[in-house]
């Protein structure tokens, strides 16, 4: 599903050159719950960018669902994260001023999809947030929201979710809410998950655990569900 | 994604800034609104200037004498000479040489106070023949005409214009008075139509009496002066070749070889049309113009309100971007916006505009005044549109560009 292999990031501050990841090989397969850890500076955020198609690697390969996606431009990355990634953010990331249910429905205008209505009905449906399908982000919960951002994540039936702190904004009865939610999605629809996070219990929801350090790979653990 | 779709997300854009998008579609409405105004006015001035000009008469054709040249070939002025004479017109009115003029009258134009009990007035008087309601085109509303008889016979008889009854009787039956006009007493026979049109050119504002009466009562000691001889041509079309065959038989009659050293000058209906609509057209093109600047000013603003909205909703750009929006969504949303605002802006810019133009000649004191009622054509409506949508697409594309470059990573990093 995703295959990282030698892939280094290097950014240019003026002239000074700051190595965000050294060489990362790492595979995901198709039903994984990955959880990528690690302190702040340790390229995680780097990581997830290249992974979820937002940015591209300075060298090495990086094929996601079978597409080498190192080589893509700027309008064919941004249909690879319209058609298989889905992401869940930090700060949920909704459109204000838009109803939940246009916000989940927006990636599928994009793609172009006649029945993009009845599918965002049915994503929010599956994240438990039917009844809310006509406020605005503002008049949602934090849990709420997520939930809207993970409905908008899953419409277009990607292969991988992106989940980067999906609960660093949240209480921590909303971030058992919604690890639950994705842990049910995991397995009960197989859905493979990404999960970037600093928190240990956090990252106990997740089946693998991916340790990072100043952008090398320290440890990679499967653990017991 | 489809047009529809693209709308949907534009506007969904500018409801969410109510008041923003309705103050820069103001700074539209307010140049298109100005542009289909003035346009308006200009235009207005050209129908009322071209039709009090059609109202002299049809297919008509002026000589007047031109600027004589002495021996030296010194040129000695407009309307020193008095180069036309009674044999001229005659000659011209024969239809020997000239088979395409209907009909050709003298004129002899005097200025001269008149007053009837303790009304005065000051009106021109011309001095003229039978022919003139016909080549001029009056009707008589009231009593006759002068007839042969009464140019034959010097007869003191008058027959007036409306604007001049109007100023002298009020309501009175002007037919079979007695008026002076420069202490010389006429009989007033009778009253021509209205003709209509106010202010510039007047065609109501005349007196008519034989050509013989004001000779011998009005022209002082100017003799047997002809200002003029007005012909009328069979039709609009014949009117250059009946001019040329005025010219012919005028510089034969006054032996002059050269046509530009000629003593008298020919103007047309269309001449004066003509010159009338240069003149109305420069007119509507620079009050277009001065609106143009304000519609540029509108223009300037929704670039920079556009600008202010990528900036604010750089996140949004992010998130759209990561969800899939390519370079030319995130485009095409921004543009549109901006031809939404402008487009919208100038459609209600067009009814406003039109509104102004319907509603000005309503207002009293505009009604009163002789200002021409505007008249709003449909090519300015039509470019008014154009224009502001093109202003949207011109003022947008910088800021839309600049949206569709961010990238997607700083984007959603942006508070």
């Amino acid at each position: 599903m995703i295959a990282i292999e030698k892939v280094t990031k290097t950014y240019f501050m003026g002239k000074v050159e700051v190595p965000a990841l050294r060489g990362i090989d790492l595979h995901v397969e198709r039903g994984e719950f990955v959880a990528v850890m690690g302190a702040s500076g340790s390229g995680k955020s780097t990581l997830m960018n290249i992974i979820g198609c937002l940015d591209v690697p300075t060298s090495g390969r990086y094929l996601l669902d079978g597409t080498d996606v190192a080589r893509l431009d700027d309008d064919q990355l941004a249909s690879i994260r319209n058609k298989k990634i889905g992401f869940v953010f930090q700060s949920f990331n909704l459109i204000p001023r838009t109803t939940a249910l246009h916000n989940v429905e927006m990636p599928l205008i994009y793609s172009g999809d006649p029945h993009r209505r009845e599918r965002a009905v049915a994503a929010l449906e599956s994240v438990g947030l039917a009844d809310r399908a006509r406020h605005q982000p503002t008049e949602l919960s934090g849990g709420q929201q997520q939930r809207a951002a993970i409905a908008r994540a899953l419409i277009t039936n990607p292969a991988i979710l992106l989940a980067d702190e999906p609960t660093g904004n949240l209480d921590s009865a909303s971030s058992v809410e919604i690890m639950k939610l994705l842990a049910r999605l995991n397995q009960e629809e197989g859905r493979t998950i990404v999960l970037i996070t600093h928190e240990h219990d956090i990252a106990t929801f997740a089946k693998r655990v991916v340790q990072l350090r100043d952008g090398l790979i320290l440890s990679d653990e499967h653990q017991a569900a | 994604m489809n047009l529809l779709e693209a709308l949907q997300v534009a506007f969904g854009g500018l409801l969410a800034n109510r008041l923003r998008s309705s103050l820069t579609m103001l700074g539209i409405l307010i140049g298109v609104a100005a542009v289909i105004l003035l346009v308006a006015v200009g235009n207005g001035a050209s129908v009322q200037i071209n039709n009090q000009i059609q109202s002299l008469g049809a297919n008509v054709i002026y000589v007047y004498p031109s600027n004589a040249r002495g021996a030296g070939g010194v040129s000695q002025g407009f309307g020193t000479s008095q180069t036309l004479t009674q044999a001229d017109a005659d000659a011209i009115n024969s239809r020997q040489q000239d088979p395409d003029v209907v009909a050709a009258i003298p004129i002899a134009q005097v200025g001269g106070q008149i007053t009837y009990s303790n009304q005065n007035y000051f009106s021109l008087t011309y001095g003229t023949t039978t022919a003139f309601p016909q080549v001029r085109d009056y009707q008589i509303a009231e009593g006759t005409f002068f007839t042969d008889d009464d140019v034959a016979a010097q007869h003191r008889v008058v027959v007036l214009g409306q604007t001049v009854v109007d100023n002298l009787f009020g309501t009175q039956d002007p037919v079979g008075q007695t008026i002076k006009i420069s202490r010389q007493t006429f009989r007033v026979i009778g009253v021509f139509a209205a003709k209509g049109g106010t202010g510039f050119g007047s065609q109501d504002n005349v007196v008519v009496a034989p050509i013989t009466t004001v000779w011998a009562y009005l022209s002082g000691g100017r003799g047997k002066n002809v200002s003029q001889i007005v012909a009328s041509a069979s039709s609009a079309s014949t009117v250059t070749k009946a001019e040329s065959e005025i010219t012919t038989i005028l510089l034969q009659r006054h032996q002059v070889a050269d046509p530009s050293q000629a003593d008298f000058q020919l103007q047309s209906q269309q001449d004066i049309l003509n010159q009338a609509n240069s003149i109305t057209t420069a007119l509507t093109l620079v009050l277009g113009a001065i609106a143009g600047i304000s519609l540029v000013v509108g223009g300037i603003g929704i670039m920079n309100i556009m600008l202010v909205t990528v900036t604010e909703r750089t996140r949004e750009i992010g998130i759209r971007k990561a969800i899939g929006a390519r370079w030319r969504d995130v485009l095409g949303q921004f543009l549109i916006e901006a031809m939404v605002l402008s487009g919208l802006g100038g459609t209600l810019g067009i009814a406003v505009g039109a509104a102004l133009a319907w509603a000005a000649p309503h207002v009293p004191a505009i009604a009163s005044s002789t200002f021409p009622p505007p008249v709003v054509s449909v090519p300015s409506v039509l470019l008014a549109f154009g224009v502001s949508v093109g202003i949207g697409l011109f003022f947008g594309i910088y800021p839309a560009n600049r949206a569709a470059r961010l990238h997607p990573i700083e984007a959603l990093r942006h508070e």
